[in-house]
């Protein structure tokens, strides 16, 4: 078979008619582009969530208390006060694939400093809360697990904070007062941005959760222990021990606390990203189909325009199947050509709304792979019917053919 | 000397319609090496089916056809495509060019469709050396648009001799020309004849077919005459006489 002498002969005959080629390729660029820039946006935002998700820390595990009822008025969870420091600490050295745990407290309340005050969260924390958490210190230090055993009046305060409260910037080494109770502040926190509720995750104070719990919250119980666990895939293996350690703890009460995971809340956000891609991907590949209706549209054109010239091929020798192998080379250059040149403004698209919106777009190797091919297969599927149709004509009524 | 064209009693009828068109009826001829033949007869003679038939676009209903000693009949459409390609050129009365494409392109289209693999640089050589043969080497980047219609019509015939075929094929190879230019196309036909090159064409011009060597007359789809031409004319002379014609005229309207 001859096919270079026929990729030749398609060559040719979509450089006679440049113009035409191009503007039957835009629908396949358009579309292929579509389809590129959508997924790439779709997979921007995964990475983003999925970045937000990990910004929450690694592998983390929170057990929350139980609900309370007080005459007859139902708490809810949390309200119950029930989990003990001393729950945290068997946690940690009796669930093994435990790597740190924070006792945690929680607590709005009013700090002072400087002549100014600011309504901010007050956290009682461990000193292992800022590595379960992977939120470095910018500045100065953190405390230690001496300054949790004595109660130390210590903090490390969010950029927040710290900004209202020390808008000279010389916080580390200054006091700040909760409670009119005077705490000095050993370190400012990198800026970790809001949370995807919405929350400002600076502004807040963290002071040892003993501090908190004699100090400040004035409570014998936890808001919560955070626990990070060695594996994401020994998380809900660490789960139920801790559930069991707690429940035996308890010996045989009701259980008044619940165990948590955030692989939960990563997939519900990661699924919802996905859907979104699929969606953003199916309108895009719509776009697609009607790019290949185009070339075949523009292909049966060409056939009933270029009756004459199949009929002069046909005279001098060519086979029917090399007029058809024509035509469909011609329509799968078309598209190729298209997907790939779309494939380069996606890519580009993508880039330019990253560099005007900022939108975090992510070009994906399999996205690319699977337009080009799908461009291709257009202009086979939608070749097919011309070229069939140019290679079933008669040689003396094409070359009749006005 | 060896026929290249058989025929012995060929029918052709078109069933297309109500009415049967009996286009050919019996027709019996040879057609050796090296002659020169023009098929001449009114619209609707046959002679144009009779020459799709020589030519391998159409099989006869009834007849044999031998072609360089291969019966046609038993062949199917790619079979007489490799035929028309290795044994046939074409020359049509509306030149049949692509546009858009270098005459030197358009030359190497038999190659391209050959049975066998020619290299990019032996067609181009093969090309430039079928143009030079019709006299237009120095024509082969141009586009069929740039040409006139004489130099369109020898690239046709350029095409037709690329792949070395045993018989031309010219279907009223002048009927789009001016007579000058019909002189400077029958020169080229002439030229190629006495280099030893069968032609066969249609006509309905007596003088065009009075540079050819037979002629042959068809009504109602028969042969009523065949007959060696007596006094053929040369292109090389009848150029002459018209140049020498219009200089006159050119003279006479100067004075």
């Amino acid at each position: 078979m001859r096919l270079t002498s026929t990729l030749i002969v398609s060559f040719r005959a979509l450089r006679r008619n440049i113009l035409r080629s191009a503007l039957t390729s835009l629908g396949i660029i358009i579309g292929v582009a579509a389809v590129i820039a959508t997924v790439s946006i779709g997979n921007g935002a995964k990475a983003q969530v999925e970045g937000q998700i990990a910004s929450l820390g690694q592998n983390i595990i929170s057990v929350f208390p139980g609900t309370s009822t007080a005459g007859g008025m139902r708490g809810g969870w949390g309200s119950a006060s029930t989990l003990t420091p001393e729950d945290a600490q068997a946690i940690l050295t009796e669930v093994p694939g435990v790597v740190a745990v924070s006792p945690e407290m929680r607590d709005r309340s009013q700090v002072l400093a400087n002549g100014l005050n600011w309504n901010t969260m007050i956290m009682g924390e461990s000193p292992d809360y800022l590595s379960i958490r992977v939120w470095p210190i910018a500045e100065g230090g953190m405390f230690t697990e001496q300054d949790v055993r004595s109660y130390s009046k210590v903090a490390v305060i969010g950029k927040t904070v710290a900004d209202q409260l020390f808008p000279d910037g010389d916080a580390v080494g200054g006091t700040i007062r909760i409670r009119n109770i005077p705490f000095k502040v050993l370190g400012i926190l990198e800026t970790k941005g809001f949370n995807f509720f919405g929350q400002d995750q600076d502004d807040t104070v963290i002071i040892p959760y003993t501090s908190h719990l004699r100090r400040v919250s004035r409570r014998q119980y936890l808001n919560s222990i955070v626990i990070q666990a060695v594996a994401p895939e020994q998380i809900s293996l660490i789960q139920q021990q801790i559930t069991d350690l707690l429940q035996q703890r308890r010996s045989g009460r009701e259980p008044d606390f619940t165990v948590r995971n955030q692989v939960e809340l990563a997939q519900a956000a990661t699924e919802t990203s996905r859907t979104m891609t699929w969606l953003l991907g199916a309108i895009a590949g719509v776009s697609l189909i009607v790019g290949g209706i185009g070339i075949m549209n523009i292909m049966l054109v060409s056939v009933t325009e270029r009756t004459r010239e199949i009929g002069i091929r046909l005279a001098i020798g060519a086979h029917g199947k090399e007029i058809m192998l024509q035509f469909l080379t011609e329509s799968v250059v078309l598209s190729a050509f298209g997907g790939s040149l779309g494939i380069a403004l996606g890519i580009g698209a993508s880039k330019l709304m990253t560099h005007l919106n900022g939108w975090p777009t992510l070009v994906s190797t399999n996205a690319i792979l699977i337009a080009f091919v799908f461009s291709a297969a257009v202009g086979i599927f939608f070749g097919f019917y011309p070229a069939r149709k140019a290679a079933q004509l008669d040689p003396i009524e094409a070359l009749r053919y006005e | 000397m060896s026929a290249i064209v058989q025929l012995q009693d060929i029918h052709k009828v078109y069933d297309s319609g109500e009415v049967a068109v009996h286009a050919v009826r019996g027709v019996s001829l040879t057609i050796g090496r090296g002659e020169f033949l023009a098929i001449m007869g009114a619209s609707g003679s046959g002679k144009s089916t009779l020459m799709n038939l020589i030519g391998c676009l159409d099989r006869p209903t009834k007849g044999v056809y031998r072609l360089d000693d291969i019966d046609v009949a038993g062949l199917g459409r790619d079979e007489l495509a490799d035929l028309r390609n290795h044994k046939l050129g074409f020359v049509f009365q509306g030149f049949n060019l692509l546009s858009r494409t270098t005459a030197l392109e358009n030359v190497e289209l038999p190659m391209l469709y050959g049975r066998h693999h020619v290299g990019a640089r032996t067609m181009r050589e093969r090309a430039l050396h079928s143009l030079e043969t019709v006299g237009l080497g120095n024509r082969a980047d141009h586009f069929p648009s740039q040409l006139s219609g004489g130099q369109q019509q020898r690239v046709a015939i350029a095409r037709a001799l690329v792949n070395e075929p045993r018989l031309l094929l010219a279907d009223e190879p002048t009927g789009n020309l001016d007579s000058k230019t019909s002189v400077e196309v029958m020169g080229v036909f002439q030229q190629l004849n006495e280099a030893g090159i069968t032609i066969l064409m249609v006509t309905h011009e007596l003088d065009i077919a009075h540079y050819c060597k037979r002629n042959i007359v068809m009504r109602d789809g028969r042969v009523v005459s065949d007959t060696p031409v007596t006094q053929r004319l040369d292109a090389r002379v009848e150029m002459k006489r018209l140049l020498t014609a219009e200089a006159e005229h050119q003279l006479t309207e100067q004075s």
